[in-house]
């Protein structure tokens, strides 16, 4: 059974439309035009209990909203949503026990205090009993190595050190879901990879969902085996990371090395070529009839080596991004 | 379930206690800011004490609308004792600004009420201000004794005692409600101003409001700002007693009642329309 069930929910907000200039402004004191932007369209998705998810989409593509819907901070314009049988936009204490947030732009930490501080409000908030808050605490910090910056002053942590005590306080209460926004925004490379590794390690030993919103596709590809693309408010994919290659790109890149350095001419005529490096050649191919491409190259020419692989994933999700923001908008 | 209901209560016990030492130790963290804001709030009352000298050396007379100068300094030293109970500074503001930066997210998503969290949080604030301005206090009062006659009997003080604690409520309440219009108009610093100043002069905290006469006087009593300032001091100078005073602390009672269903109200209303500004 799913988990977390979301039957056509959508979410508009009435933004104020402001002109440029100091007589719009001005124009703006007495009347004011509006107008409704649907940040979630009728969305559907399914998750089953266990399953690490990631939501790719350009900014502004409705993921940090749904996210916001499935954990109660906003109430849905219409629809349904339902998060281990709650209604998460019913903020009821039960569900709030069962489910963390962690926004990699925001603060959940008292900033003035150092970390354990949030800890123990945290313990008494949720009401975990002293021996489990102990044990929880110490594994957490230990898996993060954060245990010796415990008692110091959260803003004098570093961003990664204060995103690793943002994870500890969300998952002090062992949620059974646990939403994650941008959690290694801003984040150093060394950084990025710890926080990785320990989600990866927590998800797989815990067995908890995860929900995942990151712009990083390093992130998407060490943690999520299904992906999500939102982009203007719709679902437009929802499989697995290699399945976005193939049902958005309609190429593949060949690389050809030739045993000498002079590179033969007239390769235009097989794709399109993207990178010339002799007696390297890379060509971007149409994905159909790679087979009979290469017989026609091998037939012509002395290759010493060849190779077919897929364009970077970056490339494939970049280009669905700008070509979804090339159609009309949906009305 | 009853059982449970016993058991659960001193847990809830201890999860306020978390949060009020918490907040006790966050206020303690800039303790120059703290002891300097503290302290500089009797400042006011010193040129309060100059400002009602020169009007008497001025006039000649004796009384203005019934108070002696006398009763005017005894009058401002309450006052600044029940504004030391009912102000709540930066709480509205604070309120409307984690509404549009988003901060208030962390009360949405924790098992746990944002209103009963603030509260907490002002009486921790409260208790350190106590804890430090006490001894200031005492001294002001013990060189100002000759202002005033004697202390009041018993029930006067139990009255005035209560006056002061629902004024505290009343000051956190009206102060959180309209922090809360922060959910409806996000920039609310002009109407908090507005807010200020009325708090400022119809508490009674700039002049006595009885003195106040005609209709403004009579809607300026109707209305909870006496009780942050005006109504503590004059239980305890005697100017309200006997049915007036039993009244007077039903009436706040009832206000204060009032102000807990509006700022709740506003709270339940303004979750549903958030937008979640702020990332």
């Amino acid at each position: 059974m799913a988990i977390i069930e979301i039957e056509r929910l959508a979410k508009s907000y009435r933004v104020y439309q402001k002109k440029e200039g100091l007589l719009a402004s001005v124009g703006g004191l007495f009347r004011r035009q509006h107008r409704e932007v649907q940040a979630v369209r009728d969305i559907d998705l399914h998750v089953e209990a266990g399953e690490f998810v990631a939501f790719l989409g350009p900014n502004g593509a409705g993921k940090t909203t749904t996210l916001k819907l499935l954990s109660g901070v906003i109430t849905p314009t219409r629809g349904m949503a339902r998060v281990m049988g709650h209604v998460p936009w019913e903020r009821s204490n039960a569900y709030r026990r069962r489910f963390a947030l962690v926004m990699g732009q925001k603060n959940q930490l008292w900033w003035d205090l150092p970390a354990q501080e949030s800890f123990r409000l945290h313990q008494q908030i949720y009401g975990i009993e002293a021996a489990e808050f102990e044990r929880v605490r110490d594994e957490l910090t230990s898996l993060l190595d954060v245990r010796s910056l415990l008692g110091q002053p959260v803003r004098e942590l570093s961003l990664g050190e204060r995103m690793k005590m943002e994870l500890i306080a969300a998952l002090l209460h062992s949620p059974e879901v646990l939403f994650l926004d941008e959690p290694t925004i801003g984040l150093d490379v060394i950084a990025q990879h710890n926080i990785q590794t320990f989600l990866r390690h927590y998800q797989e030993t815990r067995g908890i969902t995860i929900l995942l919103t990151s712009h990083y596709m390093k992130d998407v590809a060490a943690l999520c085996r299904r992906v999500v693309i939102i982009a203007r408010g719709r679902i437009v994919y929802d499989g697995s990371l290699s399945g976005i290659i193939d049902q958005f790109s309609g190429h593949k890149v060949v690389t050809l090395v030739f045993p000498t350095e002079v590179v033969p001419t007239g390769l235009e005529r097989f794709g399109e070529v993207i990178s010339h490096q002799a007696p390297r050649v890379k060509l971007k191919v149409d994905r159909n009839g790679i087979g009979e491409l290469l017989s026609a190259i091998l037939a012509e020419h002395t290759i010493e080596d060849v190779s077919v692989e897929d364009p970077p994933l970056e490339e494939v999700i970049a280009e669905v991004f700008s070509s979804i923001a090339k159609e009309p908008a949906p009305v | 379930m009853a059982a449970a209901a016993i058991h659960a209560s001193p847990s809830k016990l201890k999860t306020w206690w978390t949060i009020l030492r918490i907040c006790i130790e966050e206020r303690l963290v800039y303790r120059g800011d703290f002891a300097l804001g503290t302290l500089m709030r009797f400042l006011p009352l010193v040129t309060q004490v100059f400002l009602w000298s020169a009007v008497f050396a001025g006039t000649k007379q004796q009384e203005i609308a019934g108070y002696s100068y006398r009763d005017f300094v005894a009058y401002y030293l309450l006052t600044n004792v029940a504004r030391a109970f009912s102000s709540m500074p930066g709480l509205a503001t604070g309120i409307a600004r984690q509404v549009r930066g988003g901060e208030i997210k962390k009360f949405l998503i924790q098992p746990v009420d944002m209103v009963g969290f603030l509260l907490l949080s002002r009486v921790a604030h409260k208790l350190v201000y106590y804890g430090v301005a006490l001894a200031p206090f005492a001294l002001v009062f013990y060189l100002c004794r000759g202002f005033f006659n004697g202390w009041p009997d018993a029930a006067t003080m139990t009255a005035f005692v209560a006056s002061l604690l629902m004024g505290f409520l009343i000051g956190f309440y009206m102060e959180a409600l309209m922090g809360m219009l922060g959910f409806w108009m996000l920039e609310v610093s002009s109407l908090l101003f507005v807010f200020i100043l009325f708090t400022f002069f119809f508490s009674g905290h700039m002049f006595p409001i009885d003195m106040l006469s005609g209709w403004l006087g009579w809607f300026f009593r109707q209305m909870p700002f006496q009780y942050l300032a005006y109504f503590p001091a004059a239980i305890f100078l005697g100017k309200i007693s006997g049915p007036d005073l039993a009244w007077g602390l039903a009436v706040e009672f009832a206000w204060l009642i009032a102000l807990i269903i509006a700022c709740r109200t506003a709270f339940h209303y303004g979750v549903k329309r958030y937008a979640g500004y702020g990332g």
